[in-house]
Formats: C-alpha cells, sequence, structure tokens
C-alpha cells in the first residue's frame, strides 16, 4: 500500500531550525526588489507557484469500499477555493498513504469479529506535480454495513506552503487529533445505536422464528423435521449467532468510553461524565439483559421511536446497498462540533507561515512573561483564553506562586489535561442543554492546547537542541529525521514524552531522493503498528495510560537536561530564571561595577550561569532567551559589551541604520504575509480565529499612531506621559478626531491590571481627580457652548496630574522629555508604512521596556538594604545606578521603567481574591511645557 | 478661557497676577505627597475625620454614615450606620484601662438626636442613647475620670455605660458650640459670646459626679468659634470677628488677646483693599490650634502664628487661600497644614528670617510686617525696628490639589499620609510615593519568599 519510494520520518526540532537556516542568509533590505511580473496573487517567493488552488483548504476523503477514494468535502465550502485542483486525484494519493489499512477487517483467527480501535495515523504528504502539500490525518469510522465494520477517512489540511505544512506539524497533528477525537466520539455513539437498534431487530427475528417453529413443531407431530423447519432452525441458530456477536460488538464500542471514564483524574467534567454514563448505563444495561427475555417494553420506552422490523440474518452484500455518508456515520451533534473545529484549524491556519510561525513563538514567548504582559499586551490575547488566564499566566502577580505557574507551564501533563477535558466535555456534556456552553468553550480548550502544545515542544526542543550541534544544515524536504521527533508527534495527542536515549538518539537517518514520483510522503506517523492488535482492541488507550500513569513527572523530567546543574530549580525555569538571575545581578553587585558582569546572564536560559553568551545567536533561537529574560537587543550585540554600550552605540550610531532595516523588514514581512500564501488576497492577515476584531484594531490604531507621530512633533513628551503614567488628555470639539486621537494613543497606555486598558475615548463632563485615577487617556469635549465652562478650569485645576493634547489648536501642554526610549518608539522619520507592522514595533519596543521594568522590580537588593545597618541613602543611589548603568535609561526614561515597575509591583502584591487593586494616582511635581506645531 | 494655553510655561503665573495670593507652581520639590489614593463611600459632605489608632481613622458627615478605614491600603473596613441625619459631633472613646486588650470606641452625634456608641474592632454599634432634647453638637471624652460630655443646649455627663450621670440647666437654644476639658475637674464650654467654666465634683454616690457651673466670661464681641487648650496652664477662644483671647487655665482670667489680625494699621500697604473687602467672615476665627510655643490660628483666609511667649503674631499668611481657612494643624517638623474652602490643601514651613541685607526680599510672600515691592522703606524701617528679635514667615512649600471642593478637614497620619475630606463626598489620602513604592517592593518581596520564591544566591 505504501507504495511511495520515500517515507520518511522526520524530527520537528531540527525541522525547524533548518528552515532557518535555509531562508535566505541575506537580510531582507538587500534582498531583490519584488518580482516585477508578478501578476495580481502570485507570490514571488512561493517555491510552487502552479497551485491549482487559491488558499488552503481542509479536504475530508474516503476510501469508499464501493467506489474507492473519494472526497467528501472542502472546508471552507467553496468550489473556488479549490479551484481547478482535482480532487479525486488527490484523495486518491492522500488515502493511498494510510499505514492502519493494513489492518482493517477482521484479525485472522478470531472467533467473533472485532472492533479495531485504531489510532489516528498522521502524514505529511507533498504532491510537487499539483504544488500541493498536505497533512492526512486518517482515521477509521465505525459502521456496522461496512467490511469488517470499518470505514477509513482521512481529513488533510492541504496547502501549497510545504513549509507551512512541515513546521506547523505539531500543531495541525494536534488539532486534527482534536477534531477526530471528537469525530470518533459521535460515530462510537452513533455505532452503539446501530447496534442496538440491530440487537432490537435481531431479537424480534428471532422472537418471531421462535414462533413460527413453534408453530411448526405443533402442526408437524410426524416426529421427523421437514426441510422447511431445518431452515427456520438454522435461521434461528444464525440469528442467535448474530446477536451474541452484536453483543460482543456493543460491548465492546460501550467500553471505549467507559475505559476513559476511569481516568477520571484528568477529566474535569468528570461528575458529570460520570453521571451521564450511570444513566446511560442504568438505561442501557437493562437492555442488553433483556435482550435473554423477548420483553421489549423496556426498550421502547428508552427508543419510542424505533420500532424492530424482521431481518434477515444473512445481511446484504455490500454492492447493492448504499453505504450511510459522513454525517449518517456521526452523531449529529458530534458531527456539527467536528465540522466547527475544522473550520477553525481552518481559520488558525490560513496565511502565510512566517506570520504563524511568528505568532505562534511570540505566544508562546508571551505566556513565559507571566509578570509583565497586562503591561501592554492587548487584551484579546489575555481574553481569548479565560480559562487559561484562571489558571495561571496572564493574571500573573495575583496567582499565588510564579514557580507553580511556571511548572504548569512546563509540565506537559497539561496538554492532557486540556486535552481530557476537551474529551470529556465533547463526549459527556448532555448535549442539548450545554450546546451553548460548549460552543464558547471548545474553542478556547483548543487555543489554550495548541499553545499549550506549541510551548512544550518548544522546551524540548531547546533541550534536544543543546545536545545537538547547532551548526548543522539540512535542507528542508531532505530532512534528517529522528525516531524521537516521530514519537513526539505522533505523541502529541497523548504522550508528554520526554525525549529519552533509546528513543531519541535512534535516528533513521534517510534522505529523501528527488524521485520521478510526484507524490512524496515527508513523514508517516503510524502511531501504533507496534502494538499487538489484541492489546489495541480491548485497550485501545493503554498506550496513553502509559504516559497518563508518570504524567506528573511528565514535566519536570526533561528538566534535568534542560538544567543539569542545579536540579532544585528545575521546576520554574521562568522564576529562577528571572529571580536567580536577578539575584546574581544583586548579589554581585553591590558596586556599579561589579554590577556590569552578571548582565548578559540575564538574557540567558538557566543553564549558562555563567553568564557569558556561548552560542551565537540564531535566527530563531535566539529570540527566546531575549523575551524571556531581557534585551532582545543585547543578546545579538553584545558579547562582552555592557549592555548600556550596547544600547548606546545602538542608540547614537546605528540608530537609524538598524531603524530603517527594522522597518524595511518588517514591512516587507507584512507584505509578504499579505502577498505570498495562498490565501492571500482573501485574507490578508490571518490571523487569531478569535478576534479579527482586534487584529483590525490594531492595525488601525497603529496606522493612526503612526500619522500622530508624523503630523505632531511634539508625540515623544505626549507618549512619555502615557508611558509614565501621567493622564492624558485629548481636548477637542469633534469626536471623532479626538476618538480618533485616543485610539491612536491608547496603543501606548500600559494597563494597570488584566482589565480593559485605562483609556475612556470621549467625555463631556468636567473631570475630576478619580478620573485621573482611573483613566490614563482620555477624549475630552471642549464645549462650545457656555454649559461646558466649567471643563477648562477643572482641567487647569487639576493640571499638575494631566497632559494636555488640544487637538484643535494642536497644542501640547506637558512636563519635558528628554530620554530616548520614546525617540525609537516613536520616529517621525521611520519608515514603516503599515498599521499592523508598526503597532508591531512599538508592542516590541514596549515589551523591551517590560523586561527591563520586571529587572528592577524583582531585584530584591535595588529595593530593600542589604543589611540592617545599610542607610536608606545607599539602596537609593544603587537604584538609580542600576537604572542608568545597568538599563542604560537616561533623564525621563527611568520614570517610565519606575512607573511599570510600580504596575507590577501592585499587580503582584494584589492578592487574588481582591477584584481590583485599589487604583492609585501617582504624580510629580514638575513643571509643564507648551508645545505647538 | 485659553489662558493656560496660550500663556505657555507656568500656568500659574496668571494667578498669582490677579490676586495676592502666593502660589508655588507645579515644582514642588519639598512635598512629599506624591500618590493618593480616593477613597469613596460617602454620600454627602464629609465633614469630620477622626483617628482611632495608628493606621484606623474614622470618617463622617452630612450622610449619616460613619466609615472605618484603614490609612494604609485605604481599605474600607466597616460602614456603620445607624443615624438618619447628618452627624455633629464624632469623637473616639478608647478604654484607657490597662485590664483588657484596648478596645476602640467612637462615639457619634447627630442631628437626630441621638448618640452612638460604636465598636471599631467589629464595626458594631454598642449603644445608643436617644434621650437628648436637642442636637448634640460636641462630645469631649474626659478620660481622666473615665466620663464623656455631650454638649447640646445643656452640658450632660455620662459614664462609660452610658449612664447619665448628671446634666445642667438648658443653657441657651444655639447650644454649646465646644467644649474643652481644663485642669481640676474643670470644662470651658463656649455658648454664644460667651465662655462658661463648668467643674465636676464628685457625688457622694459611688462614680457619681455633679456638675456645677463655675464662671461666665464673656470678653469676647461675637459667637466663640473655636476653642482649644494649649497646655495645662493656658487655652485659647476665638471668635468670629477675630478676636483671640489667651485665657489663663487654671483661674480662668484673660492673659491676652489679639484682635487686630485684619487690621490694616500694621498692614499700611495693602490697608485699602483689606477695607474694602473687609467683612466679618474674613476675619472669623475658624479654626486654632497650637503647639508649646505658638498658637497658629485660621483667621479667614490666612494663617496666623502667635506666639505665647512674646505675646504677638510672629508670622502670617493674610490670603493663604482662596477663600476661608478651614482647618489648620502644625506638623511636627515646623511645617503647618492648611485646608480651605477652595478646595486646596496647603503645606507651609515656619522659617526665621535670614536678615541679610543684600538679600533681596522674595516677592510673592507676605509676611506679617509686609514686606513688598510697594514700600521699600517701610520695609527698611521696619527692619531696622526689630533688629533684635528673630522674624519668621510662612513659606509654602507645598499644595494638595485634589478635591473638587471645600476641603473640610484633614488628619495627619505621620508617615502613613494625610487624609483629607471634603465637600465633594470624597477622601483622599495623600501618600509619600517614595515610601509607598519602597513598601511595596517590600511587600513584594514578602510574598516572593511566602511563596518561597526567593532564593538568595549566596
Amino acid at each position: 500500500m505504501i507504495s511511495a519510494p520515500d517515507v520518511v520520518a522526520f524530527t520537528r526540532e531540527e525541522e525547524l531550525e533548518d528552515e532557518l537556516c535555509s531562508e535566505p542568509p541575506l537580510p531582507e533590505e538587500y534582498s531583490v526588489p519584488l518580482f516585477p511580473f508578478a501578476s495580481h496573487g502570485t507570490n514571488p517567493w512561493a517555491k510552487v507557484a502552479s497551485s491549482k488552488f487559491t488558499r488552503d483548504f481542509i479536504l475530508i476523503s474516503e476510501f469508499s469500499e464501493q467506489v474507492g477514494p473519494q472526497p467528501l468535502l472542502t472546508i471552507p465550502d467553496d468550489a473556488k477555493v479549490s479551484g481547478t485542483f482535482d480532487l479525486n486525484y488527490f484523495s486518491l494519493r492522500i488515502m493511498s498513504v494510510d499505514y492502519q489499512a493494513s489492518f482493517v477487517g477482521h484479525p485472522p483467527g478470531s472467533a467473533y469479529p472485532k472492533l479495531n480501535f485504531v489510532e489516528d495515523s498522521k502524514v505529511v504528504l507533498g504532491d510537487s506535480k499539483e504544488g500541493a502539500f498536505a497533512y492526512v490525518h486518517h482515521l477509521t469510522l465505525y459502521d456496522l454495513e461496512a467490511r469488517g465494520f470499518v470505514r477509513p477517512f482521512c481529513m488533510a489540511y492541504i496547502s501549497a506552503d510545504e513549509h507551512k505544512i512541515m513546521q506547523q506539524f505539531q500543531e495541525l497533528s494536534a488539532e486534527f487529533s482534536k477534531a477526530s477525537e471528537c469525530l470518533k466520539t459521535g460515530n462510537r455513539k452513533a455505532f452503539a445505536n446501530e447496534l442496538e437498534k440491530k440487537l432490537k431487530d435481531l431479537d424480534y427475528t428471532r422472537t418471531v422464528l421462535h414462533n413460527e417453529t413453534e408453530i411448526q413443531k405443533k402442526a408437524n407431530d410426524k416426529g421427523y423435521y421437514t426441510t422447511q423447519a431445518i431452515e427456520k432452525a438454522n435461521e434461528l441458530a444464525s440469528v442467535e449467532k448474530s446477536i451474541i456477536e452484536h453483543q460482543d460488538l456493543l460491548k465492546q464500542i460501550r467500553s471505549y468510553p467507559y475505559r476513559k471514564l476511569k481516568e477520571s483524574e484528568f477529566h474535569p467534567y468528570e461528575p458529570d461524565c460520570a453521571l451521564d454514563q450511570a444513566s446511560v448505563g442504568c438505561d442501557q444495561d437493562p437492555t442488553t439483559s433483556d435482550l435473554a427475555e423477548p420483553g421489549e417494553a423496556h426498550l421502547c420506552a428508552h427508543v419510542p421511536s424505533y420500532t424492530p422490523k424482521l431481518i434477515k440474518a444473512k445481511s446484504a452484500k455490500c454492492f447493492d446497498k448504499k453505504l450511510k455518508t459522513l454525517e449518517e456515520l456521526c452523531d449529529i451533534y458530534f458531527f456539527t462540533q467536528t465540522l466547527d473545529q475544522l473550520h477553525q484549524i481552518e481559520r488558525t491556519f490560513r496565511g502565510d507561515v512566517c506570520y504563524l510561525l511568528t505568532e505562534q513563538i511570540s505566544r508562546a514567548l508571551l505566556k513565559q512573561q507571566i509578570v509583565t504582559n497586562f503591561l501592554f499586551e492587548d487584551g484579546s490575547f489575555l481574553d481569548e483564553k479565560p480559562p487559561e488566564k484562571q489558571h495561571r499566566g496572564c493574571q500573573g502577580p495575583s496567582q499565588d506562586a510564579i514557580d507553580r505557574k511556571c511548572s504548569e507551564e512546563l509540565s506537559a501533563p497539561k496538554v492532557v489535561i486540556s486535552m481530557g477535558s476537551y474529551k470529556s466535555s465533547v463526549e459527556c456534556v448532555p448535549i442539548k442543554m450545554e450546546q451553548e456552553i460548549e460552543d464558547s468553550q471548545e474553542p478556547k480548550l483548543s487555543e489554550s492546547v495548541t499553545f499549550e502544545h506549541q510551548e512544550n515542544l518548544d522546551y524540548l526542543d531547546a533541550d534536544i537542541k543543546g545536545s545537538i550541534s547547532s551548526g548543522e544544515s539540512i535542507e528542508v524536504l531532505g530532512t534528517e529525521k529522528s525516531a524521537s521527533g516521530l514519537t513526539k508527534s505522533e505523541s502529541q495527542a497523548s504522550l508528554p514524552v520526554s525525549p529519552s536515549p533509546q528513543v531519541g538518539r535512534s535516528k533513521v537517518g534517510s534522505r529523501r531522493t528527488v524521485s520521478e514520483d510526484s507524490i512524496e510522503v515527508l513523514s508517516t506517523c503510524p502511531s501504533e503498528s507496534l502494538i499487538p492488535e489484541d492489546f489495541k482492541a480491548s485497550y485501545p488507550s493503554a498506550i496513553n495510560e502509559e504516559p497518563y500513569a508518570d504524567e506528573e513527572e511528565g514535566g519536570l523530567r526533561f528538566a534535568p537536561q534542560l538544567n543539569p546543574d542545579n536540579t532544585d530549580e528545575q521546576e520554574d525555569v521562568l522564576k529562577q530564571d528571572s529571580l536567580v538571575q536577578v539575584d546574581s545581578a544583586c548579589c554581585i553587585g553591590k558596586e556599579s561595577p561589579n554590577f556590569l558582569e552578571p548582565l548578559p546572564v540575564l538574557g540567558q536560559k538557566p543553564c549558562d550561569e555563567d553568564g557569558v553568551v556561548r552560542i551565537p545567536p540564531q535566527p530563531y533561537w535566539q529570540a527566546e532567551p531575549g523575551l524571556r529574560g531581557t534585551f532582545p537587543s543585547h543578546d545579538g550585540i553584545s558579547g562582552g559589551l555592557l549592555p548600556y554600550e550596547a544600547d548606546s552605540r545602538y542608540l547614537t550610531g546605528s540608530r537609524e541604520v538598524s531603524k530603517s532595516s527594522l522597518d524595511e523588514c518588517s514591512d516587507s514581512t507584512s507584505y509578504i504575509s499579505s502577498a505570498a500564501s495562498t490565501c492571500s488576497e482573501r485574507t490578508p492577515s490571518p490571523a487569531h480565529p478569535a478576534c479579527p476584531a482586534s487584529e483590525r484594531h490594531k492595525r488601525k490604531a497603529g496606522q493612526s499612531a503612526l500619522r500622530f507621530i508624523r503630523q505632531y512633533p511634539f508625540a515623544h513628551p505626549a507618549i512619555y506621559s502615557l508611558l509614565s503614567g501621567r493622564t492624558l488628555v485629548v481636548l477637542g470639539e469633534e469626536e471623532a478626531i479626538v476618538k480618533k486621537l485616543v485610539t491612536a494613543l491608547s496603543i501606548f497606555v500600559p494597563s494597570c491590571g488584566v482589565y480593559a486598558k485605562p483609556v475612556k475615548h470621549w467625555v463631556t463632563s468636567p473631570l475630576h481627580v478619580v478620573d485621573f485615577q482611573k483613566w490614563k487617556l482620555i477624549g475630552l469635549q471642549r464645549m462650545v457652548s457656555p454649559a461646558g465652562v466649567n471643563v477648562l478650569p477643572a482641567l487647569s485645576r487639576y493640571s499638575r496630574y494631566v497632559s494636555i493634547l488640544d487637538a484643535d489648536s494642536k497644542t501640547l501642554r506637558c512636563p519635558l522629555y528628554r530620554g530616548t526610549v520614546v525617540s525609537r518608539l516613536a520616529d517621525h522619520r521611520t519608515q514603516i508604512k503599515r498599521g499592523s507592522t508598526y503597532y508591531m514595533h512599538v508592542q516590541s519596543i514596549l515589551t523591551q521596556l517590560c523586561s527591563k521594568a520586571f529587572l528592577f522590580t524583582f531585584c530584591h537588593h535595588l529595593h530593600l538594604p542589604i543589611n540592617e545597618r545599610e542607610p536608606e541613602e545607599s539602596v537609593v543611589s544603587r537604584r538609580m545606578n542600576f537604572l542608568k548603568l545597568q538599563l542604560g535609561l537616561a533623564n525621563e526614561d527611568l520614570k517610565i521603567v519606575q512607573y511599570l515597575a510600580e504596575l507590577l509591583k501592585l499587580q503582584y502584591i494584589q492578592e487574588p481574591g481582591q477584584g481590583g487593586v485599589n487604583p492609585l494616582l501617582r504624580f510629580d511635581y514638575v513643571p509643564s511645557f507648551l508645545y505647538k506645531i | 478661557m485659553l489662558r493656560w494655553l496660550i500663556g505657555g510655561g507656568r500656568e500659574p503665573q496668571g494667578l498669582a497676577e490677579k490676586s495676592s495670593i502666593q502660589t508655588i507652581g507645579e515644582e514642588q520639590i519639598q512635598n512629599p505627597y506624591t500618590e493618593l489614593l480616593v477613597l469613596k463611600g460617602h454620600q454627602d459632605i464629609v465633614r469630620f475625620l477622626v483617628q482611632i489608632d495608628d493606621c484606623r481613622f474614622a470618617s463622617a458627615g452630612d450622610d449619616g454614615i460613619v466609615f472605618l478605614w484603614n490609612a494604609q491600603t485605604g481599605e474600607k473596613l466597616f460602614e456603620l450606620h445607624g443615624h438618619t441625619h447628618k452627624i455633629t459631633a464624632i469623637t473616639p472613646f478608647s478604654s484607657s484601662d490597662a485590664s483588657e486588650e484596648e478596645n476602640h470606641l467612637i462615639l457619634t452625634a447627630s442631628a437626630d438626636r441621638t448618640v452612638i456608641v460604636w465598636d471599631c474592632t467589629s464595626g458594631r454599634q454598642v449603644q445608643k442613647v436617644s434621650c437628648f432634647h436637642s442636637t448634640v453638637k460636641c462630645l469631649t471624652v474626659l478620660q481622666r475620670l473615665d466620663v464623656w460630655l455631650s454638649g447640646g443646649s445643656d452640658l450632660c455627663v455620662w459614664n462609660r455605660k452610658l449612664d447619665l450621670l448628671c446634666k445642667t440647666s438648658h443653657l441657651s437654644d444655639a447650644g454649646i458650640s465646644a467644649l474643652v476639658e481644663l485642669p481640676k475637674n474643670c470644662i470651658a464650654a463656649a455658648v454664644g459670646k460667651e465662655l462658661i467654666i463648668f467643674r465636676l465634683i464628685a457625688s457622694d454616690e459611688s462614680e457619681g459626679w455633679n456638675i456645677l457651673e463655675v464662671k461666665r466670661l464673656a470678653d469676647h464681641q461675637d459667637n466663640i468659634l473655636s476653642l482649644v487648650s494649649v497646655n495645662d496652664l493656658t487655652f485659647v477662644t476665638g471668635s468670629h470677628v477675630g478676636e483671640l483671647i489667651i485665657w489663663d487655665a487654671l483661674d480662668w482670667t484673660k492673659q491676652a488677646s489679639e484682635c487686630n489680625f485684619w487690621d490694616s494699621s500694621v498692614h499700611p500697604d495693602v490697608q485699602s483693599e483689606i477695607k474694602l473687602s473687609q467683612s466679618p467672615n474674613e476675619t472669623s476665627v475658624q479654626h486654632l490650634t497650637s503647639d508649646e510655643e505658638c498658637v497658629f490660628a485660621a483667621v479667614g483666609k490666612g494663617i496666623y502664628v502667635y506666639n505665647l511667649q512674646m505675646k504677638r503674631v510672629i508670622a502670617s499668611q493674610r490670603t493663604a487661600h482662596d477663600s476661608s481657612v478651614l482647618h489648620i494643624e502644625k506638623l511636627p517638623n515646623r511645617q503647618l497644614i492648611s485646608c480651605s474652602e477652595d478646595g486646596s490643601v496647603r503645606i507651609w514651613e515656619l522659617r526665621e528670617k535670614q536678615q541679610l541685607p543684600a538679600e533681596p526680599v522674595p516677592t510673592g510672600f507676605f509676611n506679617m510686617w509686609g514686606f513688598g515691592r510697594a514700600n521699600k522703606q517701610a520695609n527698611q524701617a521696619a527692619k531696622k525696628m526689630q533688629e533684635n528679635i528673630p522674624m519668621y514667615f510662612l513659606e509654602l512649600v507645598g499644595d494638595l490639589i485634589g478635591h473638587s471642593s471645600a476641603v473640610q478637614m484633614f488628619l495627619y497620619f505621620g508617615e502613613l499620609g494625610l487624609a483629607t475630606c471634603s465637600a465633594d463626598h470624597l477622601i483622599i489620602l495623600w501618600k509619600d510615593g517614595e515610601r509607598e513604592s519602597r513598601l511595596r517592593s517590600l511587600t513584594l518581596f514578602q510574598k516572593l519568599s511566602e511563596n518561597g520564591d526567593l532564593q538568595l544566591k549566596l
């Protein structure tokens, strides 16, 4: 069946690294201008321009026992999407690479038909002729009328971009597994129903036959049996046999969810499940026992609509009947769920791969910044995953302990848990009553699972990377794939496997040769082809149970490898990441010269305690240590450079260059993202399924902010006001103008908590001190009517708390700003043209600021004396030294970081129970100046 | 209207030009209060703030509700409901008996003619007295005798168990406006223009007291508005027309009096102006406070410092605020805080004037001798005259702007900050931002170490 010449395993982690190595080594600004002949929508970077479909889509196919492989449906369900692409042909291709297919059917030598609880297989497949690459997820559904009771299906994510398939393999696999699990659950339910009906039919038939036989017996007292009677008896016997078989099948199919129930600790909805299951059990167990006697009252009560009918003992041969459709095979609720899930997958993965990757990486990294990311990360990110917010992360400081969160973050079992919750929610929630809840929960859960997972893998990746030489460069397709990767990719549905030596080291190296055949199976993941059949049938989740058993250590197990030296610190990487480093900084740094040394450590992962950046910056991994702790730029620039030097050098000498390069880069990136991928025209920014609005909002805000900084020469002090927590009042007559300005400026406003940003778009009444406490950016109506006279006096009265931007006369009244941070943040000569790009630019600089604030906040000795006798003054001077020398902050920039640090402190010390921090207003007695255009 | 916009630069300049009020501008280096917390809860004017212990205070006002607050965190501890009308007097009533653990009580009197005793620890009403014929306008606790007094149209003496021990006859319809404890079991009560001295005499029965009117002093021309005790030997009264009388606390004789705070004779330069705007309100002694040396009087819009030894005003700020000063308080560090109907709170420092001839007279401050640009001559003359006497002036070191309406009262909590209450229904806690920041860091690291996240690398 597997005729493709190059079925090769592949490893995720190497793949990822290669990917980046194989990217054009030239910086973007030196790269050739855009392909001039590019017609609308074509992508000059696309390796395969010949794809016949316009964007990625999901294809569901079936290997029908009657007609062979056939496409069933596509998502999105739009003929335009697949275009001229030959779905039939492709269905054939994708169905032909199913590993499991060989195991389908009656296992030889078994008396009864046995159900194979076959795990799904996941295959990556490329068809260079068609320009199509696909992630193919094979699954089997049960059908009483099908051969061997199984019908092979597959779901394929088809894209023209092989990179996307390869790089998103984990995520695709995780998502499709969920969809598949949902579908299979529904199928099991439907199958069980079908079996019950069949049993009733058989039972009825048996009764009828029995009666007939009796009648015949009575009618015929000659002492011998007529052929007719023998025939009847045979028929009766075969019906009896059939009943037993079907009862067995029913038992088998029921055993599946029941067994899962036993792993109750992984199911948050367990009580529901139990109830549900129990009630189902109560309802159904009697039916099985009832089957012995003909009384059917109970059954009728249970399924009143069904009246059993007489059936023939021998079922019709398969070719003269119509096979069930996919909908019929699956409980309708679960079917819609699955479709929703698939739609969501499609939404999640649409767009260019670089966008997806960036998004994923930044999300994964953001999750590590649990303490600081409430400041500037937009609410949508935090809102999307309320469950997660509760468990860990975003509420950050309000959580009890960082380390617990971190270990949560780190520990792979989380994946299992969320998977479990997902499954159980799918399976066990009473369908009609909680459908709404279901709907709202499902995407979130799945979301969190993905990224959760991604992150775990990242850790694994990082781990493995450490052991493997990083210089290894491998072609994208010609990957060297190791079995560990295979295990992992397969395991993501279930196993949080730590890369154990036996598995991880045995590499199956095979290079893909350029083959004539247009089909290339890039990777296959036969999940359990090695598991004995019997074992599988009776304990399909046995494989799952293994990892479950020691899942508690799952997350910790690979920690030793991460950090072999300090075994006690492994559980909370982030925490020590911050604290240990911070402490090291503090302890060493009583005097400022000493301070200078440990800083590079800050950016590093805990394993390089000795503090020098040993690994040369790598495009992908460099980002992680940077964002985790501190300064992305420093990691790149400074080997032994003092951070502030690096900083200043960056600021003075290469500022323009680096900025413009950055801008170019981000611009072209965004260009690619809009033009490169197959889905370009329709969905320029693929983004986030849950928050298209916020995406648009970002773009708009970024665009307005760009306009603002270009238009107003005093943008810097205005932004400084916002960053330092001084309320900025935008005063104007016209609501639209004011609101636009407020929107633009809102991207610079640090949040005070996990709630919405302290921005008020439009106020018409005079302001009070309470407003400044609550809002940091206010749009205020300048009244034209005499009624509004008291608006301005109030403003001038509270002028010490506010900066005032007059949108009508284009003036700004606010304190002086002489720092450097804001000029990087808002350069009016910036080359950035797109709003979203600028938004990202802002976000990255703000993140840098946040990490400085984080460092500053959590350095013990910067705030508290080292010993009892130390006077407060020396602490103060140490603090100032740190800010100036270590963080390279000058003048007013200090106040920005100090303000952010205050917010961090407030957030951290806030008790979890309390609703919100008592908002307090901090201010300075500093003179304001009037800026005019 | 857009003065602050067009004028550019520092905004209050304009203000300074048009009135003689001293302003400080936006740069206030000595002002420690760089953080504020707005405490919301009251629904009407908040008139009283009273300290309960080191970190708690109670607020009360026209809405009849009493709130207990944590002065450090601004947390609302209790909301005490019981009065149906506005609250007219509030006083803490702490048991000094060392027998039990200290239990803090507060007494509140209301226009509904009741007095309620509250327990500050549990936030519950302990007892309620409602047998008054008139509104109780002042409450005083005589800690030494373990009794408390309520002053309305008559004066009643109560013990801790709220038994009425004795009462005076009906004094006046207007009632007692102020009470102060004097030595030898005496009490001075301000009733209209009169100052009445009462004495408590132990009655025959156990624990019983009788009250006896000892003397009536009618030296004031107008209603006595403020009455404070300076030390065991002296107490001071101030009246609506600006008379300040220093009394001997033992024999109730007039030691000294000052009745021309506003008298233009000592302020020749601004005489005409004063005359024009002069009105009883401008000169009424709203509030008095004192330390060992001086009495500080809030008179009209101004603040005056009267030295008890020298028996004269040593420093003054004739227009300290835009409108009447309602409350002043002396801080330990030679600073003075005043709050006013104009909604602002100002911090002053009493400084000794350096008499260096070369030093130009700073503009924009006004001492009692009326130094100003207008009359350098008089200035010089005055200087010569006063050569030997140390000269003081009040310098504005900071102002706190937050309330949008009259600041009724404030409570100084030392390093915990300052609580102000206002007619805008708000209480604002002003805090030293530096200190708060440090405290937060401390809390943060405590929390970290509690969670076991703090690992010091040694």
